[in-house]
């Protein structure tokens, strides 16, 4: 594991500053003005969500709680059997997660391995992929599921991740293609099959890629809300994005403010997790898929 | 070869090819999902052409679009510049910004959807710091959309992290040697830094435009589209007429003006770019 290349994309940048001028001064206020405002709401969406129905409503919003309500926590759980929707996400986001990271690493593999003339118009028509839009090809999806019987269970939600998904594939191509053609010299001598050498060699070598894969996947998964829109009818098969949209539904006549915002944290949890689990590999990912 | 490529070629024959062809076909005819297709020929496109809704969808998507994701843009850059100097505490904003722009999805409409209550919401408040009394947002046809282009421009951080990428790519010698023929920052910036994030920007501009005709998770949770139609997004138009009314073959139209739109903005930007984007000796795999 000690010989993976580096995905980092920036060399050391070094240049000597000349002055601490005005410059760098008026750029940092902008810096703590805009980080303040950009980390004040995540600010409040904690405190608020610990406040009592009755606090919430006042105005200017307190900064922190007067009381400490822990009891929202528990609330959610029987208001919107949020145990239910939890459970459901991530059933849907693990398998998707699953699904995409061995679909996409085969059919990258595929793509970065081979240079033939076939070959490079499926490439052409992956990248054309990436920009087709999900609401353009919803309805006969849904049609063709319908025809399946696969209304109202999680198949739709999960299977197609098993087909590799454009992006995914983009950029372990982009990884797997750095890797040095010598190892799969020796592999080949040593009489391994592309599978073997795809699971023995490719696969080893690629952790913080499929790492970035598995990240993406996931957020992509558990943040979706259209499709289970489409998909799923009965309450008790809902997800997570599905459940907390009927909170501001007209069913309630004042929005239940304090679980809109447990709601919210709770959502947020996971990813919050992942991003402080392996920031490096959400950074790297975005820059890795985004430039070239 | 195949082998490995193979499970990509059959989910994109299942989930993009047939679709698309399907939908095609569908556009031409009468469907309700139950009962089998009827063909009407062009029906749906003039139906679209005279319709209240799709018109005023489009206006909604495209405002949203052309406000929207120049300043994103130019916010993202923005930061990224910022914080391409040497700076203290640099890792933290860049964390910092770069966060929020995780947070999508539905518990993101739900957060901003407090923010924006003109009664106990964070945003008016910190308006009345400055002594401004702001107006009722998403409840207000006049201040819906801004309200969500306004919330757009939390996840500018995501942009930020690909130009500060881009920035560090450009080499430093240049800029040196430039500083030495006596050229100042805006010089500097406008003639080596621009030229050399071009291929960011471009890359920018076409998925920030593709993102935004697609909006839809904000029009489902925070405003059902209102008031008064006024977040009447293109998605979610196709959506309610396609899951609402039942219309497959009306939305099936619409679903296929929206690929077109997007080929041909994809297709124009790529022709512009021709002149203003500069790659490196070609170094583009």
């Amino acid at each position: 594991m000690s010989s993976i290349p580096s995905l980092s994309t920036r060399p050391p940048s070094s240049r000597p500053r000349r002055k601490v001028g005005p410059v760098k001064i008026i750029s940092l206020l902008t810096l703590i003005v805009t980080t303040f405002l950009m980390l004040l709401p995540l600010f409040f969406m904690v405190m608020t969500s610990l406040k009592s129905k009755k606090e919430m409503l006042k105005f200017p919003p307190t900064f922190l709680p007067e009381s400490w309500q822990w009891s929202n926590y528990t609330e959610i759980f029987d208001t919107l059997q949020f145990g239910t929707l939890y459970k459901n996400s991530l059933i849907i986001a693990v398998l998707s997660v699953i699904g995409t990271l061995i679909s996409s690493a085969l059919v990258a593999y595929g793509f970065a391995r081979y240079k033939g003339k076939g070959n490079k118009i499926w490439f052409m028509l992956l990248l054309s992929t990436m920009m087709l839009p999900y609401p353009a090809i919803m309805i006969p999806q849904f049609i063709l599921f319908s025809k399946m019987n696969w209304i109202d269970t999680f198949l739709p939600l999960i299977v197609p991740a098993f087909f590799g998904s454009a992006y995914n594939i983009f950029l372990l191509r982009q990884f797997f293609t750095t890797l040095p053609e010598e190892m799969f010299d020796a592999g080949r001598i040593d009489g391994c099959g592309e599978l073997r050498m795809w699971r023995q060699i490719a696969l080893p070598l690629s952790g913080p890629a499929l790492a970035t894969v598995a990240i993406f996947a996931f957020i992509y998964s558990w943040n979706d809300l259209l499709t289970p829109v489409l998909y799923l009818s009965s309450s008790d098969k809902f997800t997570l994005p599905v459940g907390m949209a009927s909170l501001t539904s007209s069913r309630f006549r004042i929005p239940p403010w304090h679980l809109l915002m447990v709601a919210s944290v709770l959502a947020m949890l996971p990813i919050v997790t992942l991003f402080a689990v392996a920031q490096k590999q959400f950074v790297e990912g975005i820059v890795l898929t985004g430039i070239k | 070869m195949y082998l490995f490529i193979s499970p990509w070629i059959i989910g994109f024959l299942i989930f993009a090819l047939y679709p698309i062809l399907s939908s095609f076909y569908y556009s031409f005819t009468e469907y309700d999902i139950i009962h089998p297709p009827k063909f009407v020929g062009l029906a749906n496109y003039t139906e679209m052409f005279h319709n209240d809704l799709f018109w005023k969808s489009v206006v909604v998507t495209v405002r949203y679009t052309f406000i929207g994701v120049p300043i994103s843009m130019l916010l993202s850059l923005g930061f990224a510049l910022l914080l391409n100097q040497t700076i203290p505490l640099k890792g933290f904003f860049r964390t910092a910004m770069y966060f929020p722009s995780m947070v999508s999805g539905v518990a993101m409409s739900l957060l901003w959807y407090w923010i924006f209550n003109p009664q106990i919401g964070l945003f008016n408040y910190i308006l009345s710091w400055f002594g401004i009394q702001g107006p009722s947002w998403l409840m207000n046809p006049d201040t819906a959309l801004y309200a969500l282009i306004i919330m757009s421009f939390w996840g500018a951080g995501a942009g930020m992290i690909l130009f500060l990428a881009g920035l560090q790519g450009v080499p430093s010698s240049l800029v040196e040697a430039a500083e030495l023929d006596g050229a100042g920052r805006l010089r500097i910036f406008w003639h080596i830094t621009l030229p050399m994030i071009s291929p960011v920007l471009l890359f920018q501009l076409i998925m920030g435009l593709i993102d935004s005709f697609q909006v839809f998770t904000q029009a489902f949770v925070m405003t059902q589209g209102g008031p008064n139609y006024s977040t009447w997004f293109y998605v979610y138009n196709l959506y309610t007429s396609a899951f609402k009314e039942y219309r497959a073959g009306y939305s099936s139209a619409l679903a296929w003006v929206l690929l077109i739109v997007v080929m041909l903005c994809t297709a124009l930007i790529m022709k512009l770019s021709n002149r203003f984007v500069h790659y490196e000796g070609g170094v583009n795999k």
